[in-house]
């Protein structure tokens, strides 16, 4: 690790202050993601401000939805009895996530922030356009099987690697910012970048801003909602392919539908089109293989990713069924 | 101690850096230490304390080698940074026994014969002491789930989930 100075912040004010002014500072929360690339090189703040001790790690809910601080643990939110109830999606893509030792640490807010699992990414040495601007994607003539089908430009096609913003961006989650000029809420649709030919710029923060919690709307369809990820090996492991489904069925009949893809996209993958042809339709195999279809018909796969198309399409429909028969 | 935590955290060649004062309560005693901000909290155990319980196998999160209880809560301590536990009570595979009376578990472990190498035990139990607190798990499937943090598959597996099952199934924790 290089050196850093190290500050704790008791309160959002100083923290946004003690970052903002600074590009080499950095906020610390659970530190999974930013220690782990810290040692490796990839992250080299020479301040962190440890924001463990500013008061967000509330879980509400109310009628008007689900309210989660930023420093709330991902155990706490996969365990809170409201979330596991009101939003099933939410509590099984934490679940799905990492390990208990690791959930016990990482945060909401750095979980949305945490930075893509490529290798070349994670490893110095090596040509990648996220790490190093302008350096090359060792990616495209390398190891890709991870790596995204839907989103990617010439410049990278890295995944992006969390699971919780999959089941956020499908029921239509905003994230709350503070900054140096006051606040703002951004949708998480808009909050992740595509890579463009600016895949170092991952996200809508600019520095110092502090993101303090993340609003999910309550929603008929919430309720009924899933998270279904394949992955290599059973557990603790990141997706290959996942998907974050949501139905209401009235009478038989598709009234409202969430559907977002996961281990695919440079970005957590929202598909509108699928969800659009789902409406009015029967709750039965063809509406979801009619969905699954859609969901996958922008994928532009290369050699060795080729086949996260197929499985793609397949945990879709997976999702929508196994959830249409449940409820 | 000042020229311990400038070759475990610095390095040759990098300047010396300022260190933070950190108390951790570790087993139960509190230690005052001096720390460059860079020592992880395995590294304040391991090199600073000289407790070697928790084993480094990863240093990146994906082992469990290193796991402890932090103020009740299993975590990887590789990942956090020893200044950023200031203040908080650390059990280490060390402080899971009464003196020389080993917990149940740890009974159980050697029962069963829980261990081939040994390595990765220290995280085993730690890990399943919070587990069995936490509830979440009684059958074998239920405690590889729970138990996955732990990366170890050698010969001891089964073993070491047959452990943990007979104690969760007593129920006395
Ligand atoms: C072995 C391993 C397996 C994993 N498996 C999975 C998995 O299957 N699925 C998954 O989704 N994740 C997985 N993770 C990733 C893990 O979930 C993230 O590391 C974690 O969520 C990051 O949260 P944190 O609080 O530790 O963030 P930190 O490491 O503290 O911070 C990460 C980044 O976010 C910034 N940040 C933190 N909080 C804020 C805030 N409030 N406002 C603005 N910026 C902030 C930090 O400055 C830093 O840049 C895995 C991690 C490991 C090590
Ligand atoms: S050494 Fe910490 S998890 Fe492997
Ligand atoms: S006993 Fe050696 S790794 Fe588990």
């Amino acid at each position: 690790m290089n050196p850093f100075t190290y500050q704790r912040a008791s309160d959002a004010t100083g923290a946004i202050a003690a970052v903002a002014g600074d590009e080499h500072a950095a906020f610390l929360a659970g530190g999974t993601n930013l220690v782990d690339l810290m040692k490796l090189h990839v992250m080299t703040p020479s301040r962190l401000v440890d924001v463990n001790a500013v008061p967000l790690a509330k879980i509400e809910a109310s009628r008007d939805g689900l309210r989660i601080g930023a420093l709330a643990r991902m155990s706490d939110v996969a365990a809170d009895p409201d979330v596991a109830r009101e939003f099933p999606v939410i509590a099984e893509a934490l679940l799905a996530s990492a390990s208990p030792q690791l959930r016990n640490m990482a945060t909401i807010g750095g979980n949305l922030m945490q930075r893509t699992r490529c290798p070349y990414f994670r490893g110095d040495g090596w040509a990648c356009n996220k790490r190093m601007p302008g350096s090359g994607c060792a990616a495209a003539q390398g190891e890709h099987r991870n790596h995204a089908i839907l989103g990617a430009s010439d410049h990278c096609f890295a995944t992006h690697p969390s699971d919780l913003a999959v089941a956020l961006v499908a029921l239509d989650a905003v994230v709350r910012v503070r900054g140096p000029a006051g606040e703002r809420s951004i949708p998480l649709r808009d909050f992740h970048r595509l890579p463009g030919d600016t895949p170092h710029v991952e996200c809508a923060l600019q520095q110092g801003e502090l993101i303090t919690g993340v609003d999910v709307p309550a929603s008929d369809v919430a309720i009924n909602s899933r998270y279904v990820k394949v992955r290599d090996r059973a557990s603790y492991e990141f997706a290959l392919v996942s998907a974050a489904v949501a139905l209401k069925v009235e009478g038989g009949v598709i009234a409202d539908c969430r559907i977002a893809l996961g281990g695919v996209g440079t970005k957590p993958w929202r598909i509108p089109e699928a969800e659009q042809v789902t409406r009015g339709r029967p709750a039965a195999a063809s509406t979801y293989e009619a969905a699954a279809s859609i969901a996958v018909a922008e994928a532009r796969p290369r050699e060795q990713n080729a086949f996260k198309v197929e499985l793609a399409r397949r945990v879709v429909v997976h999702a929508l069924t196994t959830q249409g028969s449940t409820r | 101690m000042d020229h311990e935590t400038e070759r475990s955290a610095g390095g040759v060649g990098l300047p010396p850096s300022i260190t933070v004062a950190v108390r951790l309560v570790v087993n139960g005693k509190p230690h005052d230490l001096a720390l460059d901000p860079r020592v992880t909290l395995l590294d304040a155990l391991r090199t600073h304390l000289g407790v070697t319980g928790p084993k480094m196998g990863c240093d990146a999160g994906a082992c469990g080698a290193c796991t402890v209880l932090v103020d009740g809560r299993r975590v990887n301590s590789c990942l956090m940074l020893a200044v950023a536990a200031d203040g908080k009570s650390v059990v280490t595979v060390e402080g899971l026994a009464a003196g020389d009376d080993l917990n149940p578990l740890q009974e159980a472990f050697i029962r069963h014969d829980a261990f081939q190498c040994g390595y990765c035990t220290p995280g085993q139990l730690c890990s399943a002491t919070a587990l069995l607190r936490e509830g979440v798990a009684t059958t074998p499937e239920e405690i590889r789930l729970w138990m996955s943090g732990n990366l170890c598959r050698c010969g001891a597996y089964p073993n070491i989930v047959a452990a943990i099952a007979e104690v969760a199934a007593e129920g006395v924790h």
